[in-house]
């Protein structure tokens, strides 16, 4: 195994707990990262989605098998439970329906992996108590008008959507500041979330 | 400095009659191929390029009429994304053309030219007489096959009826079916020649008459479909042709008009206008799922290569979508597939021209 340069710690952890000689679905999997190292250390059979053109450009110049398409409509031409997995980070909260999408995810993949940034971060309670302003963070850092992410989320609503749709939570890990930390109070605590669920 | 790319022109004479999809058969099949670079030991390092309705073997060598540097050179050659260097290419003049495969215009077996005896032919069986040759240079297992446009089909085609013998598919500005406005343009073109009184009802070799004026106007229709309306905006506008105003006559005043036809003219050098109703033909025929029982899934079915399908933001010819139906058609069937649009400005024809991004999905997709 040749050196790597280290993942963020969602796709890390993802990396992780796929089974090796899985197949996967990365859904906005950007310039391919965690489809190289699924694909070299676990082999692992990775397909990814983009909708950035020169991003899958890109991956297919590295030799990975990514489609140009957005998630909001493009996830429908997959058939059902044609992965194991499929791979949501940090896409839920740009998402048109994100609701729908979780769907299709569950549909398209038997189990499916979902991380996002948690609204509810402390940090970003008291940007707004103490501003009145949208939080602009490290993590977030475009302002309202026009930030891609069109719904922010926090760990919270995320467990009452899963509720509602009676999915199933396998595991959960929370990050701040790039170190994972425990699942106590991690909608007060973390920055980061990662999901993993099945139906 | 430019240099000439090494090649070996070749032809092969196939030893049995071809099987045609009409049901007839062609006896004494000649395939004009061409090659480029060293073929390795084991016989695993060869891409097959299949060319355009108007194309032929020479990839990257002169043109042997026109003098003009190969179709696709700034693709093919030593260090470039189809690397000579590491690949052995092989390009190969479709049947049906005019550019030493078997075609209209080559003799029948009472000698005389075949003329519009010969059988309609199709994209597959364009792709039969390539497995073929194939055969005859003993060469099981493709490291991939590539083409534009009609060369797109015949890699689609040759994905879908010879599953087993390649490894990669790379298919641009492609279709896995003709549509019917792509079916009208052809009707145009073929109209026009079959108008001009000198194509004789396709009887016209040896008479010293050919149907010149006929397969311009089919050029020059065909060429405004591969550009874009942006490109030829940009590229004359409304500018005038040599002179200040107006001429209140028909010469061709516009930049547009005298581009048009000099293209036209230009093309009845090169080719052969019964050459050019076969192929469209066989162009106009294509579609993949119909020879597969109606459902494009089952084409791919069997297939075990890898995909690259590659479209243009300005093709209207064979727009984005077409592209995205054999994405859907691979997926369903779990094949490993990528697929890109690219920006470029130049309509269909950005797969022959200066589009950096593409040549870096190429280089990347053969790796």
């Amino acid at each position: 195994m040749s050196p790597r340069n280290a993942l963020r710690p969602d796709l890390e952890v993802i990396a992780r707990n796929v089974a090796p000689g899985s197949r996967v679905l990365d859904v906005g999997c950007g310039d391919g990262e965690l489809m190289a190292v699924l694909q070299g250390e676990k082999q692992v059979d990775a397909r990814g989605m983009e909708i950035d053109p020169e991003a899958v450009e890109r991956c297919v110049a590295r030799g990975l098998s990514v489609i140009q398409g957005d998630a909001d409509r493009d996830l429908a031409d997959y058939p059902d439970h044609a992965f194991d997995y499929a791979i949501l980070s940090q896409t839920l909260q740009t998402a048109a329906r994100p609701d729908l999408m979780l769907d299709e995810l569950l549909r398209i993949g038997r189990k499916a992996f979902v991380s996002f940034p948690n609204f509810a971060y402390w940090r970003m309670r008291f940007s707004l108590l103490l501003h009145g302003r949208m939080p602009v963070t490290r993590h977030l850092p475009v302002s309202w008008f026009e930030t891609q992410n069109i719904h922010h989320v926090t760990v919270e609503d995320f467990l009452r959507l899963l509720a509602d749709k009676g999915v199933t939570v396998e595991k959960c890990w929370f990050f701040t500041r790039e170190h994972e930390i425990g699942g106590a109070r991690a909608n007060w605590r973390a920055e980061h979330a990662v999901f993993q669920l099945s139906r | 400095m430019a240099t000439v790319l090494a090649s070996t022109s070749s032809s092969l004479a196939l030893a049995k009659p071809l099987k045609l999809d009409s049901g007839q058969a062609l006896d004494r099949v000649t395939v004009a191929y061409e090659t480029y670079g060293a073929l390795n030991a084991d016989k695993s390092n060869a891409i097959l390029v299949h060319h355009a309705l108007t194309g032929d073997q020479h990839v990257a060598s002169p043109h042997p009429i026109t003098g003009k540097p190969g179709w696709w050179n700034r693709m093919v050659g030593p260090g470039k994304p189809i690397d000579t260097g590491r690949f052995h290419v092989i390009c190969a003049n479709v049947i049906g053309s005019c550019m030493g495969s078997t075609g209209p215009a080559s003799e029948a077996a009472d000698g005389r030219p075949y003329g519009m005896r010969f059988p309609v032919i199709t994209v597959r069986d364009m792709v039969r007489a390539q497995v073929a040759l194939l055969d005859a240079l003993g060469i099981a297992r493709l490291h991939a096959v590539v083409g534009g446009s009609m060369g797109g089909m015949q890699a689609l085609s040759f994905a879908a009826n010879f599953p087993g013998r390649t490894a990669r598919v790379l298919a641009i500005a492609t279709s896995a079916r003709h549509s019917a406005q792509n079916i009208a343009f052809h009707e145009v073109g073929r109209q026009a020649i079959m108008a001009d009184p000198n194509w004789q009802g396709g009887g016209y070799y040896g008479t010293g008459k050919t149907p010149d004026k006929g397969l311009a106007v089919a050029r020059m229709a065909a060429h405004i479909t591969y550009l874009s309306e942006a490109g030829l905006t940009d590229k004359f506008g409304r500018r005038l042709q040599d002179r200040q105003a107006r001429s209140f006559g028909f010469d061709a005043d516009f930049q547009v008009e005298s581009y048009l036809r000099h293209q036209g003219i230009a093309f009845t050098e090169r080719f052969d206008a019964n050459s050019y109703l076969y192929i469209t033909r066989a162009m106009d025929y294509f579609d993949l799922a119909e020879e597969h029982g109606g459902r494009l899934v089952d084409a791919f079915a069997r297939c075990t290569a890898r995909f690259c399908l590659v479209s243009f933001d300005t093709d209207w010819l064979y727009p984005t979508a077409e592209s995205r139906a054999v994405v859907h058609a691979l997926n369903a069937v779990a094949a490993p597939v990528s697929f890109v649009e690219l920006s470029a400005p130049y309509g269909h024809d950005s797969f022959l021209l200066d589009v950096p991004a593409l040549d870096r999905v190429v280089k990347g997709f053969l790796e």
